[in-house]
């Protein structure tokens, strides 16, 4: 009896030691910054990232946390609105002290958040595809670079389906009219003739598509083989689909690859008329890896829905949080100073079965997939490349920034170092 | 009769041939690889491998193959892991129901992870569409013979030839005769016929002026000899012709589609900011309530009924209508009729009600966009000399005029439409002669709403379900309303139309970006000179 109680006294002590342990350490937490829009015209694709964030977090603090404090998210709502972005920025880093933000959609969020994580200087992780043309001190880019996207796309089509002819189309910004300038410099250079390139531009949201599908079924029908590179933005994607199966336009005749299109996008469509147009990725939820069915286990668990999919900007924030985590610790500090220096080299599995290291110019090495596009809303890769591809922050098919490099080590540490002057400082400083 | 029992012999046989292969390890039933030893090496094969095996199965001849080719070509082709058996496999339920590619006997099932999928990709696809059609010409079905003919023509192979000229010597039916041989004529161009052979199927195919017509000609035009080349680019320059022509026709049909879509978003704004003069900055959150009714019908209707999908849009315009009026009411009560009179304050008001009302959508649905799929008699789409017109189209377009044409019954020939005039024109008046102007005023609101919910079932088919889907057509709406003439439906109906066409016939010239840049451009300055818009309301009612 006496041996019970005495054991139960003690089991009483312990818990009571535990609790006052946690007590101490949730005094103690590391904040996580998370800014995605949750309203707004953005919402749609950036609060699957909050979620995915936070899981990521819940993980991290399952296997004990970080440099032995738990991980605490913080999420603020920008509301799709671009300088609201920068004043939520301001928010999480100088009110609630954030070691690190992950965020951001778009590339004109980012560049509204750009001079405040530059003064305060702390951390941006940006997991979403993008132009280029850009590498900043204080931004991760965990996205793929044109070279990790757009580039690898173009040569599939020209090598595995013999397209002679193209067609550039693109929502009418940033993102789109910088990746087919350089796509359009790729291709000239490789030979095709101006009048075999076709570009067009869309307002956002633009939802009547029937003269510009018109337009490409013309284009195609001159006898040579006609791809679409899409760099249409996500929600005017739904229509432009639902037209081109109305039309009648097979991937067999008229395939169309997409930028922007994953397996978010997809899920709202019939994808039995797309079955064969292309995406480019670095990651596709039907990867057959195992970290890739734990992932997409633990996403399903986490937010209680099998239905939902997984997608590319989800690995890259699985891929810039495990790098952060591995940083810190490297560091033995959330100091961004130290991170910054730390990071460089780090090198994390990805959710393809391969590893993916975090470069000097802040990009990522990553593999590049090119999907077919199946009839359950999912991507079926195609072709891989053999190895990974290193992001290149300053594209080489650009006359104003082929001279350029980035490299934040020292004794460079310059985000655009010009190798023809061999000055830092050139386009974008 | 022969030709079916044949096809059971040769079946029979196969099955025949496939058991001693099975049991005599190597049986070779003929001369290079039988069907079987072609089949089974499709399992892991790489998409090269694929393609051989399929160039070879389509010289095999053996109609018994298109099945399989079928089943390959929609990725419904698998092997099971453990002794690489090719099979056809469909989801039922834990994994997959399995059966036999070439005879279909049932195999059993397989779990989700003993099978493999044999991988296929877009050229693989063409190269399994070409080999069905081929293989596919003497089909007893009229159908199949014309699909056949149809994919033989895309791809040209001039290995069809052959085939083509005993299929068209075999064939009764004309319409089934005509596109072999068009498609007979594709596949001469490319093969190394004389040029006078090929200068006659330059004749043959030139007949129809199509874009595919001009696609295989400029196709062919690659390397041909002078007299050749010549008349290959006189029948190009008369498809051309032909197709210009056709395509100011589509143009105008493209204008008309869009001017529906604009009337259908427009039409219940007429009503709450035409008539009873509104700024209802929620009349896009109405439109998208319309389309997540439909959602909901439809997502009601795959789970308990699936057999009445075609109908779930008729289902869901009285819900639309119900439930989008009735929200609308809601918002005339509770805060529209104390905001009458002050325009800013409604303006503020309803604006700050859609940021609620998305929100909601939003919380309850999730951000994402949701599966609204087509009816069958609303996807495809049919050809009409040179115009393609989708069914989607053509059904929205007649779906807003009947709308149209409803509503203006309603407000001419109903007591109702009349109190609503009545009210709108003179208040006090209509009051005094005992009419609830309140009560009239919900009704109206929730009339234009409901209209609003009921044009977001047709939106449903061509736009994004999202919460984002109202603001899209706010702005184009406003737009329809002012330059058609405010209080005026038919002022909407052709002011949509007009806007409609105007959009259509710049995009080709300006782009999509600039056209509907000068559109705004054209509105301004008509405004400048018709304040009141094309059909402006004369009277009273104007002053007030």
């Amino acid at each position: 009896m006496k041996m019970t109680k005495m054991l139960r006294g003690s089991a009483i002590g312990l818990a009571a030691g535990l609790l006052m342990s946690t007590a101490v350490q949730a005094q103690e937490t590391i904040k996580v910054g998370i800014l995605h829009s949750l309203s707004g015209t953005m919402a749609i694709s950036e609060t699957t990232l909050k979620d995915a964030m936070l899981m990521l977090i819940e993980q991290q603090n399952a296997k004990g946390g970080l440099l032995g404090k738990k991980l605490e998210a913080v999420v603020v709502d920008p509301a799709s609105d671009w300088p609201l972005f920068a004043e939520k920025a301001r928010e999480l880093i100088t009110g609630s002290k954030v070691a690190a933000v992950f965020g951001c959609w778009t590339s004109v969020s980012r560049k509204s958040v750009l001079p405040v994580f530059e003064e305060l200087n702390s951390l941006l992780f940006y997991p979403v595809q993008y132009e280029g043309e850009e590498s900043q001190r204080n931004v991760f880019y965990t996205g793929a670079a044109p070279n990790q996207q757009a580039i690898p796309a173009v040569d599939y089509l020209a090598e595995t389906e013999g397209v002679e002819r193209w067609v550039l189309a693109g929502t009418d910004y940033v993102y789109p009219r910088t990746t087919n300038k350089i796509l359009e410099t790729y291709l000239l250079d490789s030979g095709v003739a101006p009048e075999d390139i076709m570009i067009n531009y869309t307002p956002f949201g633009h939802s009547d598509w029937q003269t510009i599908v018109a337009e490409i079924k013309a284009f195609g029908s001159a006898g040579k083989k006609t791809a679409v590179v899409s760099t249409i933005n996500g929600d005017a994607n739904v229509p432009f689909y639902k037209e081109l199966a109305n039309q009648g336009i097979k991937a067999e005749d008229i395939p169309v690859v997409a930028f922007s299109v994953g397996e978010e996008e997809l899920a709202g469509i019939d994808t039995g008329p797309l079955v064969g147009h292309l995406a480019a990725w670095n990651y596709f939820m039907s990867a057959p890896t195992p970290e890739n069915d734990e992932f997409i286990a633990a996403w399903h668990e986490f937010i209680g829905d099998t239905k939902r999919v997984t997608n590319d900007p989800m690995e890259a924030h699985y891929i810039g949080f495990n790098m952060w985590i591995k940083a810190v610790e490297k560091a033995g500090t959330t100091d961004a100073d130290a991170v910054i220096d730390s990071i460089v080299g780090v090198s994390v599995p990805n959710l393809t079965g391969g590893y993916s290291a975090m470069m000097p110019n802040h990009h990522i090495t990553k593999p590049v997939l090119i999907g077919e596009i199946q009839d359950d809303g999912q991507f079926e890769t195609v072709f891989e490349t053999p190895g990974l591809v290193v992001g290149d922050a300053w594209s080489d098919f650009l006359p104003d920034s082929k001279a350029l490099i980035s490299d934040w080590r020292k004794p460079m540490n310059c985000g655009n170092f010009n190798t023809a002057t061999g000055k830092c400082g050139g386009k974008g400083s | 009769m022969a030709r079916p029992l044949l096809l059971i012999l040769q079946r029979i046989a196969l099955v025949l041939v496939l058991a001693t292969a099975l049991i005599g390890g190597s049986a070779k039933a003929q001369s290079g690889p039988s069907v079987p030893d072609l089949v089974s090496r499709l399992a892991g094969a790489d998409f090269n491998e694929t393609e051989r095996v399929v160039e070879a199965l389509a010289a095999s001849g053996d109609a018994s193959v298109a099945r399989l080719l079928e089943a390959l070509g929609d990725g419904d082709l698998y092997y099971r892991r453990s002794d690489n058996a090719v099979f056809i496999a469909t989801r039922g339920g834990e994994g997959y129901l399995l059966t036999d590619p070439l005879t279909g006997a049932s195999a059993g099932e397989a779990g989700r992870r003993e099978v493999a999928k044999v991988r296929v990709n877009n050229s693989l696809r063409r190269a399994v569409r070409a080999a069905i059609g081929t293989l596919t010409l003497r089909s007893p079905d009229p159908a199949i013979r014309i699909a056949a003919a149809q994919s033989v023509l895309k791809s040209g192979d001039p290995e069809a030839v052959e085939p083509l000229t005993e299929a068209i010597a075999a064939e009764q039916n004309d319409s089934v005769r005509a596109v072999m041989e068009r498609a007979r004529a594709a596949a001469i161009l490319n093969s190394d016929a004389s040029d006078a052979v090929k200068i006659d199927a330059v004749k043959t195919i030139a007949a129809k002026s199509s874009q595919d017509t001009r696609a295989i000609l400029l196709a062919a035009s690659n390397g041909a000899s002078e007299a050749l080349g010549s008349a290959i680019s006189d029948a190009v320059r008369r498809v051309e012709g032909d197709l210009a022509l056709w395509s100011a026709a589509q143009n105008v049909w493209y204008g008309l589609s869009l001017g529906s879509v604009l009337l259908l978003a427009a039409i219940g704004l007429a009503i709450t900011f035409g008539v009873m003069g509104v700024i209802n900055m929620a009349h896009g959150e109405m439109v998208m309530i319309g389309a997540y009714v439909t959602y909901v019908v439809q997502e009601i209707i795959r789970n308990h009924a699936p057999f009445l999908f075609d109908v779930s849009l008729l289902i869901a315009l009285p819900l639309a209508f119900a439930i989008a009026g009735a929200v609308g009411m809601a918002i005339e009560r509770g805060i529209i009729r104390f905001l009458y009179g002050r325009p800013l304050e409604t303006l503020l008001a309803t604006w700050g009600l859609s940021l609620i009302l998305q929100q909601v959508v939003r919380s309850l649905f999730g951000p994402t966009n949701q599966e609204v799929g087509a009816p069958s008699w609303m996807s495809g789409a049919f050809e009409l000399g040179g115009l393609t017109l989708t069914y989607g189209r053509v059904w929205i377009i007649v779906f807003a005029l009947v709308v149209f044409a409803v509503l203006v019954l309603v407000l001419r020939h109903t007591s109702f439409g009349l109190q609503m005039r009545a009210v709108t024109q003179n208040r006090r008046m209509a009051s005094s002669m005992g009419i609830r102007t309140n009560w009239t005023d919900a009704l109206t609101f929730g009339l234009g709403s409901g209209i609003a919910g009921v044009a977001g079932v047709a939106l449903s088919q061509i736009d994004n379900v999202s919460p984002n889907l109202g603001q899209s057509y706010i702005i184009d709406s406003f737009l329809v309303v002012v330059f058609g003439g405010v209080g005026n439906l038919w002022g909407t109906l052709v002011g949509a139309l007009s806007l409609g066409v105007l959009n259509k016939f710049l995009e080709p010239y300006a782009g999509a970006v600039l056209g509907k840049i000068l559109v705004l451009v054209f509105i301004i300055l008509f405004i400048q000179k018709r304040p009141r818009g094309l059909f402006a309301l004369k009277g009273r009612a104007v002053e007030s």
